[in-house]
């Protein structure tokens, strides 16, 4: 397929409809981002890997696919779908699809909001990263003080949050400010196999490895102040965010269906122009079957989230002698989903399977999806950037609701591979530098840190920049790190 | 061991390389585990039988990782490579059978590195040539 790129706007590009593509490819980029991704086409031809405008352009040959395959600006090259990629599918001759979700399911963030300010944590920020590095279980292998039986197992699949903190790990109204209410419907806990709840026995409640961490952050800069006051967010006020997902159980769940998926594309004659791109009719057995794990999958990430959020919560109160009912969730996201989810196209309001990979909903104002308090302002929208550089508050807008399917970027996205960032940088290397710059790392794995080295990492300020300057989202807060405790 | 890494900007790419199709699957569980594990911090002291089907030689090689992957979260283990691998023509497809050495995780003993989520189709190619067999796949990590 010969791929080219049209320009619609300074930071909107589109790949015509050719042979095959149901819909065109639509990308937001600035022309320093489109020119590196067409050059990458160019470079990848005959390797084997597929460039990121390619699998944009693959997802748009998908049965049912909706207005276009859309990227978002943190855009970089992943399985099947691009990371920042978003499709909708139509309900009845749509598909869903495994690397439309991806293994780490519901991998997503949370931001908690504390009473605590930059000069209040600063004398104590090591001991801080000391008690969250040693309290919240990081890294391969780690395991949570969560113990569960296979029953209880369903009932957290069926329940998400809600569960967790009826064991006390946190309050109700955490329940308001998660996506979903922590919990999404039509989770059925019997399409999850027995191999991927024995994974998760005693993971509950932990980081992961890779890009996941737990940072403490304070708010460098405000935007917005109207946003701002409804996020109830003030300079330099400190944060608490949480990046992890679904861990064994998302990912086995993603292995598991690979399979089941691939027989069905098999099965129903669907034509994929990339194996990782298997999929199923949305109303088929194995298609209702795999959305009904991966509910399990998001409402089990939800729950991780929460457990974490309660640990981080302790050692902030011991720290600081605060009360936890002090720290508030401010939002929880998810990032890798696919959802049922009604939209306006053309005119016509529909529900549609949206499949975000690397990217997060982003709900424009007055959504009843979105907590009454900020109902006015729009979605929140937490966007992780690296260890060293600097995270972001956004909201949604009623533009993002017209073209992205309310959707907008998940991070920096990745610019280096993990192989290059280890030949460049030493982890010892990289916790050095940070330290200087007044950040604290804390990790399990020094060649883990070396990989996520944040030069390894898009600028994610421009990332943030495109979204806004395209009125996809409106920039609220911009957050800096003080510790970060990395998987 | 004959394997190398494939750059790839998010995940990473592994290319095993073997004069059988059993070493080449052999050389391509050692690639991932490596990426997980110091591989010579841990022992050989336990092994656990892997076994897989698929219709396709390149998709028995996901499914072989996949289970290594699953087995060694299931039984909190800490692994190092493959022995014993045997891989046969069936009316349906390929079935593997071997054993995966290592012995269970301990975090004070076995440096650990980064986990790999799993194994994707995603630049999922295998090819035979007079240098023998080749197995490429991308880890999701």
């Amino acid at each position: 397929m010969d791929i080219k790129v049209k320009k619609i706007s300074d930071f909107l590009w589109e790949i015509p409809k050719t042979s095959g593509m149901l819909v065109p490819g639509r990308i937001y980029a600035d022309s320093v981002g489109i020119d590196a991704l067409v050059m990458e086409l160019k470079e990848k031809k005959h390797s084997g890997l597929t460039p990121a405008l390619m699998q944009v352009a693959n997802v748009a040959t998908l049965p049912g696919i909706e207005k276009a395959s859309l990227a978002m600006a943190d855009i970089h090259p992943g399985y099947g779908f691009a990371i920042g990629g978003v499709a909708a599918f139509d309900m009845n001759y749509g598909v869903i699809s495994v690397a439309g979700v991806g293994f780490d399911i519901n991998c997503g963030v949370r931001v908690l909001t504390t009473p605590l300010d930059k000069k209040d944590v600063e004398p104590k920020k090591a001991q801080l990263a000391e008690m969250l590095f040693r309290d919240v279980p990081s890294g391969v292998g780690s395991t949570g003080e969560i113990k569960l039986s296979e029953h209880e197992i369903d009932e957290l699949l069926i329940n998400g949050s809600a569960f967790i903190i009826e064991r006390g790990y946190g309050t109700k109204d955490d329940l308001e400010y998660t996506e979903e209410h922590g919990c999404v419907k039509g989770a059925n806990p019997h399409a999850v196999s027995h191999r991927a709840k024995e994974r998760q026995y005693r993971q509950v409640g932990t980081l992961g490895s890779g890009n996941h961490y737990l940072e403490v952050q304070w708010v460098e800069e405000i935007y917005d102040e109207k946003a701002a006051t409804a996020f109830g967010l003030e300079k330099d006020q400190i944060l608490i965010a949480i990046h992890c997902g679904s861990r064994a159980l998302g990912h086995q769940i993603g292995t598991d269906y690979l399979k089941v998926l691939e027989e069905a594309s098999r099965r129903y004659n669907i034509p994929i122009r990339d194996k990782e791109l298997v999929c199923a009719p949305i109303k088929s057995a194995e298609g209702i079957r795999y959305l009904g794990a991966v509910n399990c999958g998001i409402n089990s990430a939800f729950a991780n989230r929460q457990v974490i959020s309660h640990l981080a919560r302790g050692v902030f109160a011991r720290v600081f002698g605060i009360s936890t009912s002090k720290i508030r969730l401010l939002y929880d996201v998810a990032h890798n989903t696919c959802k049922v989810e009604t939209h306006n196209i053309d005119n016509v309001t529909k529900e549609v399977l949206v499949h975000r990979k690397g990217a997060t909903r982003a709900f424009g104002p007055g959504r009843i999806e979105i907590p009454a308090k900020y109902r006015a302002v729009g979605q929140p929208l937490l966007v992780g950037g690296t260890m060293g550089t600097a995270s972001y508050i956004l909201c949604g807008t009623e533009k993002g609701m017209e073209e992205t399917f309310g959707s907008t970027v998940h991070g920096a996205g990745r610019a280096m591979s993990r192989i290059a960032s280890k030949k460049r940088w030493s982890g010892a290397e990289v916790i050095k530098s940070l330290e200087a710059k007044g950040i604290l790392i804390r990790s399990g794995s020094r060649s883990g840190v070396a990989e996520e080295a944040p030069g390894a990492y898009k600028d994610v300020d421009k990332v943030v920049e495109i979204m806004h300057a395209a009125g996809i989202n409106r920039k609220v807060a911009r957050l800096r790190p003080l510790v970060c405790v990395k998987g | 061991m004959p394997y190398s890494y494939i750059e790839h900007t998010a995940d990473i790419g592994i290319r095993a390389v073997g004069k059988t199709l059993e070493e080449a699957f052999e050389a391509g569980a050692e690639a991932m585990l490596s990426i997980m594990f110091e591989l010579k911090t841990i022992n050989e002291a336990k092994s656990v039988k892997i076994t897989a089907t698929a219709p396709e030689i390149d998709l028995l090689f996901v499914e072989v990782l996949n289970e290594i992957l699953s087995i060694q979260g299931r039984d909190m283990l800490a692994l190092i490579r493959l022995e014993r691998v045997k891989i046969k023509k069936t009316a349906s497809g390929f079935a593997f059978t071997g054993y995966a050495l290592g012995e269970p995780l301990d975090l004070k003993k076995h440096e650990v590195k980064t986990e790999v989520k799993g194994a994707t189709y995603s630049g999922l190619r295998y090819s035979l040539s007079d240098s023998g067999h080749q197995l490429e796949c991308i880890l999701d990590v």
